[in-house]
């Protein structure tokens, strides 16, 4: 029986230790070779299987969020101005159209000029604007005050999509960049609306942040001014552009006052390699909204502003519905001004001269690097919402191997120090805990391979950390079975009571360690550090049982069993 | 063979009061120091030395080839537009500097209600130590978190913690009885308090490897105190008419030496991490270094005294309403046995054993 037993053990341990050493140090997807027993062979396999973090590796780890108060923002402003249009349209006198918008609550408010024509004009605009109960707005009005208020539920479902649609484009910005090995994932809670994205090998993310976060919000815009051959009327300052309105100072819904850098200046400026060079900005004042936005380009591409000439610009094609809009405003608009405005700043001004139909370009000075990433950026689509970065890491690889270097000695020594007091303290049995400890060692890092888990910094720490953790169930059983054989036990039955009795008590601590552990998983979603703490220390609980209690045992087994009767003494 | 302890008999919960002084005494320490600093420290209100990742700001790596001196370094990157850097050489290197650069701009911020992102403190960095000479200065390591994302994981930072320590007590409640988890987690509570408290007093950087640190002390803090929980379970079987209070010394005493070696044998390995485990691991290595002295202390001194202290209080409640015993299976003893009136004054007869 007993002999039986010890067979089905050996044979057990055996196939999980081979099976462990072949994960940790074999070839993966080849097959095995007499060069994979070499030193420099088992070197080559393991740095293969172990997947290192970024912070062991080197590279990039950015978290960026989403505005998504902006996208909230924009949709309340860009209804506010249809609502008012749509009311005029009707007939009907509007004193004031404006959209409140603070976070958590977003609302566009119409002051009629007749409050007794409320809910004709509620009617009105509705028919045309998207502002109904089963769109999300909620209506309201006191007076001649119209309110139509965004629900919460909607704003929670619009900032998802916001976030879903950024992820999307971020997602082709990056393959489009062509970033080696990037990972693009959700971070964080559910209304947290981050991303995080990591890029190995990566040290200065500051081109691929740059180009990430490029809102290339682009629109092509009518500019307030009296047509050609007169110039297009630009001020000094904003101040001047918004006394022109006569609206006391504010703008109103349908116009906006924008930057403009102009071009002409720009010539005289001696310093053409650079073209971030600081410029006079003048002002413009444009119509709101725009005639088509990005969302209607069909193409970008960046090309060389004349022949030889270093500076560069942006060609753009419109898609069929952009196009049939854009050709039926320049048709009625001829030597009017138009303006291309990108990212709430006026590029260029030029007259109509004739029908448009679906071609434009950007000018700007534009070298040649900033303009492929633009036009890379217009042809992936405007992102819906501006966003930010919350979180920048980059390891440079020097100070990985450092942090990999340092690790392994702390390892070492860690190992040393609780080996040699193991063997000191319990001689012949301490031989045993030290087979244990070797062995948990390697299904731990087998462990790791298996589910594919990041090797960190603090995962290395995690692993000094059970060399002491996976000793302790070794020396609560030995203590128990010294107490045992104190208390005039055979040494057979002190083994025995030892491991039965510890047993009890490794398991208590194991499980609590593991009901925390499970705890921490859940509520550590924005720090991926913690989690994976946790997941490593899981791990190294259940291989604890197995080479702490099962390994140690069948060595005790082996051992009293050659003793056979006379197992009178034991090395412990 | 080689023993730490030969029967040893301590009345450890004899010395209840002064465990419990000093420890109220420690935490009193690290919390006053902390609050000190917090309300009344002149310049600079931070109870903690908190890291970039509960504060926000950015953290700059440089390695020089020469490094130049440091107070050249700093009017450089005064001069790049950056306010109020700290550079500290790096102990373990010679020519590295760690950068760190609070969050800036964060007043105006507050007054637009927009919450910034990070700041782009690492290319005015890079920009400003080019003037060390080419290829001299490179940039190895940056660590910038905004706003958001700090005020976040301060939120889950504690969360975590706290999560951790409810889902313990709900085991030992389980296992055992939820007064055992309730001093089980006071202990740990209080080891947590203790080392929050030498981080303020030594200002230590608190980043997020140290929540992970004082995570992993909460697991071994409670082992601990299983250990001994589960002896007293058993002991209480063994000899049912020993008191709680006897029953309680009589287990610490018994499973001291495999306390004190475990304990020993983690230190070693926090020990090691100290010593070798380099610059970026030091706060973790520091924050486990004394966890772990805490803990192992805290189990014997903190955790037993208020287990019996209040089961006692409970069965001094049930006798006043008499009715029925509230023992699970797992002490089958009837509440008149229980309390004993032995239990104010140890009887030494009855650990003999």
């Amino acid at each position: 029986m007993k002999k039986k037993n010890l067979l089905q053990r050996s044979i057990v341990i055996a196939v999980v230790s081979i099976a462990a050493l072949y994960v940790v140090f074999g070839p993966h997807g080849r097959r095995p070779h007499l060069k994979d027993l070499t030193p420099s062979g088992i070197k080559a396999n393991l740095a293969q299987n172990i997947r290192l973090g970024l912070d062991l590796k080197g590279g990039s780890h950015l978290v960026m969020r989403v505005k998504t108060e902006e996208f909230l923002k924009r949709l309340t402003e860009d209804n506010a101005t249809a609502a008012q249009n749509a009311a005029r349209d009707g007939g009907f006198e509007i004193k004031e159209a404006r959209a409140q918008t603070s976070p958590g609550n977003y609302s566009v408010i119409l002051t009629a000029g007749d409050p007794a024509k409320a809910n004709e004009i509620r009617e009105a605009v509705q028919k045309k604007v998207d502002l109904h109960e089963n769109a999300g707005w909620s209506f309201s009005a006191s007076g001649a005050t119209l309110t139509w208020s965004m629900n919460g539920a909607t704003q929670k479902a619009l900032a998802e999509s916001a976030t879903d649609q950024a992820y999307k484009i971020i997602d082709s910005r990056i393959n489009a960049v062509g970033v080696a090995e990037p990972t693009l994932q959700r971070h964080g809670g559910q209304n947290s609306h981050q991303i995080l994205l990591q890029m190995p090998g990566i040290q200065d993310p500051e081109r691929v942040k740059q180009l990430l976060a490029g809102q290339s919000h682009l629109e092509l815009v009518h500019v307030v001014s009296p047509g050609s051959p007169t110039p297009a009327q630009t001020y000094a300052t904003k101040e001047e552009a918004i006394a022109t309105l006569n609206s006391g100072g504010n703008i109103p819904v349908n116009r906006r006052v924008l930057p403009y850098l102009e071009r002409t200046e720009l010539a005289t400026t001696t310093d053409t390699n650079n073209p971030n060079a600081p410029k006079p900005t003048r002002w413009v004042v444009v119509e709101s909204p725009a005639i088509i936005d990005g969302s209607e380009l069909r193409n970008a591409s960046a090309i060389q502003a004349s022949a030889g000439a270093e500076d560069y610009q942006i060609q753009f094609a419109l898609k069929k519905n952009g196009a049939d809009k854009f050709g039926a405003w320049t048709g009625s608009n001829i030597n009017e001004y138009m303006g291309v405005v990108l990212n709430d700043e006026v590029k260029s001004i030029a007259f109509i001269k004739s029908q448009i139909f679906d071609s434009g370009e950007i000018t700007g000075r534009f070298s040649k690097q900033s303009a492929d990433d633009l036009a890379l950026t217009l042809r992936s689509g405007a992102l819906p919402a501006p966003i930010e970065y919350q979180e920048e890491r980059t390891v440079g690889p020097s100070l990985g191997q450092d942090s990999i270097r340092a690790g392994v000695r702390a390892s070492l020594l860690g190992l040393g120090l609780v080996v040699f007091f193991m063997l000191i303290y319990y001689r012949g049995s301490g031989i045993n805990a030290v087979v244990a400890l070797l062995l948990n060692m390697i299904l731990m890092m087998a462990g790791l391979i298996i589910f594919g888990a990041t090797l960190t910094l603090p995962g290395i720490a995690g692993i000094i950390l059970t060399i002491g953790m996976a000793v302790d169930s070794n020396v609560l059983i030995f203590e128990r079975i010294r107490e045992e054989m104190r208390s005039g036990k055979t040494i057979p039955s002190a083994v025995e009571q030892g491991f039965k009795h510890a047993f009890v008590t490794i398991i208590d601590t194991h499980v609590t360690t593991i009901v925390s552990s499970v705890f921490l998983y859940f509520f550590s979603s924005g720090a991926p550090l913690i989690r994976g703490f946790a997941v490593t220390l899981v791990l190294g609980l259940v291989i604890n049982l197995f080479s702490a209690v099962y390994v140690s045992r069948t060595i005790f087994i082996w051992l009293l069993g050659r003793k056979g009767r006379r197992a009178d003494s034991l090395s412990i | 063979m080689f023993r730490l302890f030969h029967e040893i008999n301590v009345d450890w919960l004899g010395k209840r009061r002064f465990f419990i002084g000093l420890s109220i005494l420690l935490m009193l320490a690290g919390m006053g120091t902390a609050l000190y600093r917090h309300r009344f420290h002149p310049n600079g209100s931070e109870a903690f030395n908190l890291g970039v990742d509960f504060k926000g700001g950015t953290v700059v790596t440089v390695r020089f080839k020469q490094p130049p001196p440091v107070e050249q370094l700093r009017s450089s990157i005064q001069s790049a537009g950056i306010h109020d850097a700290v550079i500290q050489p790096v102990l373990d290197k010679s020519g590295e500097f760690l950068i760190k650069v609070p969050q800036q701009g964060a007043a105006q911020s507050e007054a637009t209600q927009t919450q910034a992102g990070v700041d782009a403190a690492r290319s005015k960095v890079a920009a400003s130590v080019k003037g060390f000479g080419e290829g001299n200065a490179e940039i190895i390591g940056t660590e910038a978190v905004g706003e958001i994302a700090s005020k976040q994981l301060r939120t889950q930072a504690i969360a975590v913690t706290v999560a951790a320590l409810i889902g313990m007590l709900v085991f030992i409640a389980f296992r055992f009885e939820w007064t055992y988890g309730a001093a089980a987690v006071i202990a740990v509570f209080h080891t947590v308090l203790v080392t929050l408290g030498l981080f303020a007093i030594f200002q230590i950087e608190i980043n997020l490897t140290v929540i992970a640190a004082l995570l992993t002390l909460v697991g071994f803090d409670v082992n601990d105190s299983i250990v001994i929980f589960d002896r007293i379970r058993e002991n209480r079987k063994l000899y049912r008419r020993m008191s709680l209070y006897d029953v309680t010394n009589l287990s610490i005493n018994q499973t001291l030496s495999r306390t004190v070696i475990t304990s020993g044998l983690v230190f070693l390995s926090a020990v090691s991490l100290v010593l070798l485990g380099g610059q970026t691991l030091r706060p973790f290595s520091l924050a486990l270094l004394m966890g772990i002295m805490f803990g192992t202390y805290d189990t014997i001194a903190v955790a037993g005294p208020i287990m019996v202290w209040w089961e006692r209080k409970l069965e001094a409640a049930n006798k006043v309403s008499v009715t029925t015993s509230r023992d699970s299976g797992l002490q089958t003893q009837p509440a008149g046995q229980r309390n004993g009136k032995g239990v104010g004054k140890p009887s030494r007869a009855a650990l003999k054993n």
